[in-house]
């Protein structure tokens, strides 16, 4: 306490201004830098904006015409070059749904025992890399990997059960790293207030974390709803037909799917009009970026209702 | 030196025979033996890093990792604390902690205190609840403050109701050990006079163990003063006495302010 108060002789010229003159920038170079930087940010950030822009444009301008509900709500004819696109929504609300019965609650509890449980030892080390390359795995080797697995090896067939689950493992680490991402943001002192009031770990989890993390959480995994419904490859052998023009009721049928559909309007069949194909992307588009400002939504609300 | 509830003779409310703690090989209690008196306020005072919080962090099992290791005995209201077969959950919920920045739950005010109870006794009847809770925060002295706006979030309160908030929760599990470390570092001097008034009042009613880096809040607010140094307890004896008359050298350079 009195020791700091003890200067030695060389602290005491240490301290003293040194002779030496400081250029300082003047005002108006430095408002030409600050305008520069706001520019070029601004470029930026234009750039980034005008392609999304430009193709929601393009398909809303040629899609839109095509939209109506007999399109919507209508099964295909003539070899779909005529009639609705209906099967092939039913069909990826399936697939998506089997993914994520999938997904969601592996996924969920994965993430908390890797947040919560699993500590800084080697093996959560190991399981971390694990999660992460399988992130960066081609959505086309996940689906090699779903016929292998579990068209094949597991006897499933081409169904919507063989495809939503490809699409589920394909989700997995994201669903994965996104929870525990959230739960760890949840500050640890409320681990520490519950845990000495003599709760146990799982409690905490259940009423303090979970509750806190549940934006974040849900977040990631809508994302991954919309990359599911988006997806054509994971499904290209494993669940997706090309055309099957009835509305699927049972996980063991196949059925069409949205992404699936489009690929095939544009490059396998001739003749179909062009308004159909940029009709079809935009419902495809539509779905992924209803789900997505969902999502924003949903979390700008939870985190309303946050007390931290 | 077990809590043997001899008559006549104190009750001790915690003791510890030749307790060492290591962090892997880093040895952060060095053979500490001490006998607390159930109702008495000890303080604990050292210079940073000696081992204060790790000495009470221990007294409720919240030191438990893989790189941690104890020798010795401790016993605290009555568990032996170190034993495998101890029930940790019971023993939080009779040795409570309260932390230096106040961590209230993100929870409503009512339910910060109810939360403790409602998971370890569900059964508690609605009206008990009420009382239980009413109770402890007329304990603490923010009843007034907070009767009319129990349901709004802990965290709208002000920096030293949230405190007593956070030693409000810990009352209605009925602890017998309340640790505190360093309650009140964040506070300003209200908020300081507010909270040691309110240990003086819990005196007698519970065990309480103070880490304090002020000197002059030990002493106010202590019957007994724990001096540490590297792990090693120096000296424990009536506040007063470490104080005035240092037996060792060291705690006498210390509370000179000739180190830390
Ligand atoms: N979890 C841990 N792992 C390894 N070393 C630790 C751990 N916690 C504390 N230490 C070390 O143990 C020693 C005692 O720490 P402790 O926190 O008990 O000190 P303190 O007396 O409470 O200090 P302060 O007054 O700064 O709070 C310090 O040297 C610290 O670096
Ligand atoms: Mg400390």
């Amino acid at each position: 306490m009195n020791g700091t108060d003890v200067r030695t002789a060389e602290q005491a010229t240490a301290a003293s201004p040194s002779p030496t003159t400081v250029a300082f920038a003047d005002l108006a170079s430095r408002r030409r830098t600050e305008s520069l930087a706001g520019l070029v940010l601004l470029g930026a950030a234009a750039l980034a904006a005008i392609p999304a822009l430009a193709i929601v444009g393009l398909l809303i301008v040629r899609g839109a015409p095509a939209l109506s509900l007999e399109f919507l709500f209508g099964m295909p004819l003539h070899g779909m070059t005529a009639g609705g696109i209906f099967p092939a929504i039913v069909g990826t609300l399936w697939l998506v749904g089997v993914s994520l019965a999938f997904a969601v609650p592996v996924g969920v509890l994965a993430g908390i025992y890797l947040s919560e449980y699993a500590g800084e030892g080697r093996v959560a080390r190991i399981v971390d890399l694990a999660i992460v390359n399988l992130a960066a795995v081609p959505s086309i080797v996940h689906a090699l990997f779903g016929l292998g697995a579990f068209v094949l090896f597991m006897r499933l067939g081409t169904s919507i059960l063989a495809g939503g689950l490809t699409l589920g493992v394909m989700t997995l680490p994201v669903i994965i790293t996104s929870t525990k991402a959230a739960l760890q943001s949840v500050p640890h002192s409320f681990r520490l207030a519950s845990w000495n009031l003599g709760v146990s770990r799982w409690q905490t989890i259940r009423h303090i974390v979970l509750p806190n993390a549940l934006p974040g959480i849900l977040t990631g995994i809508i994302l991954q709803v919309s990359r599911a419904a988006g997806e054509t490859a994971p499904i290209l052998f494993t669940g997706a037909a090309f055309y099957l023009p009835i509305l699927p009721d049972d996980v063991r049928m196949q059925s069409m799917a949205l992404s699936m559909h489009v690929y095939a309007l544009v490059t396998q069949i001739p003749d179909v009009p062009l308004e159909m194909k940029y009709g079809s992307a935009l419902v495809l588009v539509g779905t992924v970026v209803l789900l997505n400002s969902f999502a924003t939504v949903l979390r700008y609300y939870l985190r309303r209702n946050r007390k931290w | 030196m077990t809590p043997t509830p001899a008559p006549g003779g104190p009750v001790h409310a915690s003791s510890a025979t030749e307790l060492s703690l290591w962090y892997g090989k880093f040895r952060a209690l060095d053979k500490v033996s001490f006998a607390i008196n159930a109702g008495e306020i000890v303080s604990l005072i050292g210079p940073s890093g000696c081992g204060k919080s790790t000495l009470i962090r221990c007294m409720n099992r919240m030191n438990d990792s893989p790189t941690t290791r104890t020798e010795g005995r401790l016993t605290v209201a009555n568990y032996d604390v170190q034993s495998p077969n101890t029930d940790v959950l019971a023993l939080r919920r009779d040795v409570g902690m309260v932390f230096q920045r106040p961590n209230p739950l993100p929870l409503s005010i009512r339910e910060n205190v109810l939360f403790g109870l409602k998971l370890h006794a569900r059964s508690t009847p609605r009206a008990d609840q009420e009382r239980l809770m009413t109770e402890a925060f007329e304990t603490v002295g923010m009843w007034d403050d907070v009767k009319d706006k129990l349901n709004d979030d802990a965290e709208s309160l002000s920096l030293d109701l949230r405190q007593k908030l956070c030693i409000a929760r810990l009352l209605p599990l009925k602890p017998k050990v309340l640790l505190m470390d360093e309650p009140c570092s964040a506070l300003d001097p209200d908020g300081i006079a507010a909270v040691e008034e309110l240990m003086a009042e819990l005196r007698g009613h519970y065990t309480q163990i103070v880490v304090t880096h002020n000197m002059q809040q030990a002493r106010r607010v202590s019957d007994r003063c724990m001096f540490m140094l590297m792990g090693e307890l120096v000296e424990f004896t009536d506040t007063d006495d470490l104080f005035l008359a240092p037996q060792d050298e060291r705690t006498a350079r210390y509370i000179e302010g000739r180190y830390g």
